[in-house]
């Protein structure tokens, strides 16, 4: 796997990509007040996915959002990306109700979804055709965007010659592309290796900085939502609920080595300590 | 060594050499076999006699016409019958009600044996290539139809929702994730659909023709020319394996992605 080294090919477009990031049209706030979920199961029995969950983040905010498998988060993402219906409550973007998917918010799915007969480039300006934006600008944020998750010089390749991590940072560029208010992310390194992902974890933190926007991101690794977040959203399991959120105060500059420190360590196992309360850890 | 001869991976070179030994074997044994056996060429001819019939057939230019008329009424028929076929299946693929109400009549329609119409296509399309352009075209319909609609309907749940979330319309949907993700289904369904043709046509031009291979088999067989039928069956077969390559060549250049398709059965 050559995804580390290729992080480090990466800092040099970052005084470039400078520019592209100084025009982002701002970070969107949202909010979920009093949402409720529940569908039909199989066997015709209703069940709750989510019972009033409500949260609200700041513009330029980085929410992670943890809770166990089933627990409803990745279902709560998908509500405010507009792919799901909340049965009740409402969703609001950029302080702004919301019913449906939005040109503010870009989504990094748990698969990378790369459409197999586009290339690396193409991919990544799928959003930007969809919207019908300047093809011209959106292509060379596309180009940036790459370079800086450290694909340069992949753009030409179809998604098949790229290992998963390189997909899924195909992925990440493909959000990023047209300079969306909200970043939704749905546990989008869950598929690599631990060294890799934390190696993501940086780069998406270096990322959230330049762009600027609000990000929600799902997870169910207690350590990446405390290393990653600016606030920790702590789901029960089924029917989710929200349990806890955390403010975590570490420094904004995060780095690996707070991995081990005693601050660290109390964020992540008072948030297991929540989670086993809830009958979230078994 | 048996076991490398029996299970093994054979070279490119010794693949050939085997695949045309067998054949050689097998033209020695019919040939052998038919002049031992004393059978008469109006029942069985050997190798040598079709051979040469091949050869007379296309020397003396017979061929050429009836060749000529059989690959314009499976070409027509075949692009009428796929256009068609695509077009109905993209409508049904995109619309639950048209496959509600059309379906049915699809099925019902793939159910009549295209035999038995073919009659009735000559009474109404006349002696000419055309009756056999429209049998041709109502064969090779309805597997491009349905390998239309299923891979319309069959588009990734992750990627629909991707396109969704970007705000992209049914339209965008359609143009930039179902299409590309159908290509290879409806690839499958021509490939299928060209096979079929040539049986459409042969078809057409035995229920009443003027001219044609199927015509010309016809015309041989009531003559007793047997060497001769064996001769155009072999050019019909050429003809199938020649359309079939082409269409897989085809298909490998535009659906490059796609890692191996489903092989499909012809007839």
């Amino acid at each position: 796997m050559s995804s580390n080294t290729l992080f480090l090919a990466a800092d040099a477009p970052l005084a470039a990509h400078a520019a592209a990031a100084a025009s982002p049209r701002g970070a969107a706030a949202f909010g979920f007040d009093g949402i409720h979920k529940t569908y039909r199961s199989t066997d015709g029995q209703a069940v709750t996915a989510l019972q009033d969950v409500s949260f609200h983040a700041a513009p330029g905010e980085f929410l992670t959002v943890v809770g166990p498998s089933g627990c409803g988060k990745s279902t709560l993402l998908r509500i405010l990306a507009g792919i799901a219906q909340a049965t009740s409550g409402t969703v609001s973007v950029g302080g702004k109700p919301s019913t449906g998917p939005s040109r503010e918010i870009g989504v990094v799915f748990q698969a990378p979804v790369l459409l197999p007969w586009r290339t690396v480039l193409e991919n990544t300006l799928v959003p930007a055709q969809v919207q019908r934006r300047d093809m011209a600008v959106a292509r060379r944020r596309a180009l940036d965007y790459l370079s800086m998750v450290g694909l340069k010089g992949f753009e030409g390749k179809y998604p098949r010659e790229l290992s998963g991590g390189m997909q899924q940072r195909v992925g990440i560029a493909r959000a990023l592309v047209n300079d969306p208010g909200l970043l939704l992310m749905d546990e989008p390194f869950g598929a690599l290796d631990a060294m890799t992902r934390e190696t993501m974890n940086l780069e998406l933190l270096r990322i959230k900085a330049q762009s600027g926007a609000t990000v929600m991101l799902v997870t169910h690794s207690i350590p990446e939502a405390v290393f990653l977040g600016d606030r920790v959203v702590v789901m029960s399991p089924r029917p989710g609920r929200v349990t806890q959120i955390v403010q975590v105060d570490l420094p904004a500059q995060r780095t690996l080595d707070m991995i081990n420190t005693d601050a660290f360590g109390a964020y992540v196992s008072g948030i297991r300590g929540n989670l086993n309360a809830s009958g979230g850890l078994d | 060594m048996e076991k490398a001869f029996f299970s093994g991976a054979y070279s490119t070179s010794l693949r050939r050499v085997l695949v045309g030994g067998f054949f050689m074997l097998v033209m020695l044994a019919w040939q052998l076999g038919v002049q031992w056996f004393e059978v008469s060429p109006l029942v069985f001819p050997g190798p040598v006699a079709v051979l040469r019939s091949v050869y007379t057939g296309v020397a003396s230019g017979e061929y050429w016409l009836h060749l000529g008329v059989t690959l314009h009424e499976i070409l027509a028929g075949f692009a009428l019958g796929a256009g068609a076929g695509f077009l109905l299946g993209v409508a049904i693929g995109q619309s639950r009600l048209l496959e509600t109400v059309l379906y049915p009549y699809v099925v019902a329609f793939q159910t009549m044996p295209k035999v038995a119409i073919a009659p009735l296509f000559v009474v109404w399309f006349g002696f000419g290539v055309a009756s056999k352009i429209v049998i041709t075209a109502t064969i090779v319909f309805f597997p491009v139809l349905a390998n239309t609609i299923v891979g319309l309907r069959s588009a990734p749940r992750d990627q629909v929702d991707l396109m969704t979330a970007c705000t992209a319309s049914r339209w965008q949907v359609l143009w930039m994730v179902r299409f590309p993700h159908a290509l290879p289904f409806v690839f499958a369904g021509l490939d299928i659909g060209i096979v079929l043709a040539v049986i459409g046509a042969i078809v057409g031009e035995f229920v009443g023709a003027q001219a044609g291979l199927g015509y010309l088999i016809l015309q041989r067989n009531f003559s007793m020319d047997t060497a001769g039928v064996f001769a155009i069956l072999i050019v019909l077969s050429l003809i199938g394996i020649g359309l079939h390559a082409l269409v897989k060549v085809l298909a490998r250049k535009v659906t490059f992605w796609a890692e191996s398709f489903a092989e499909t059965a012809g007839a």
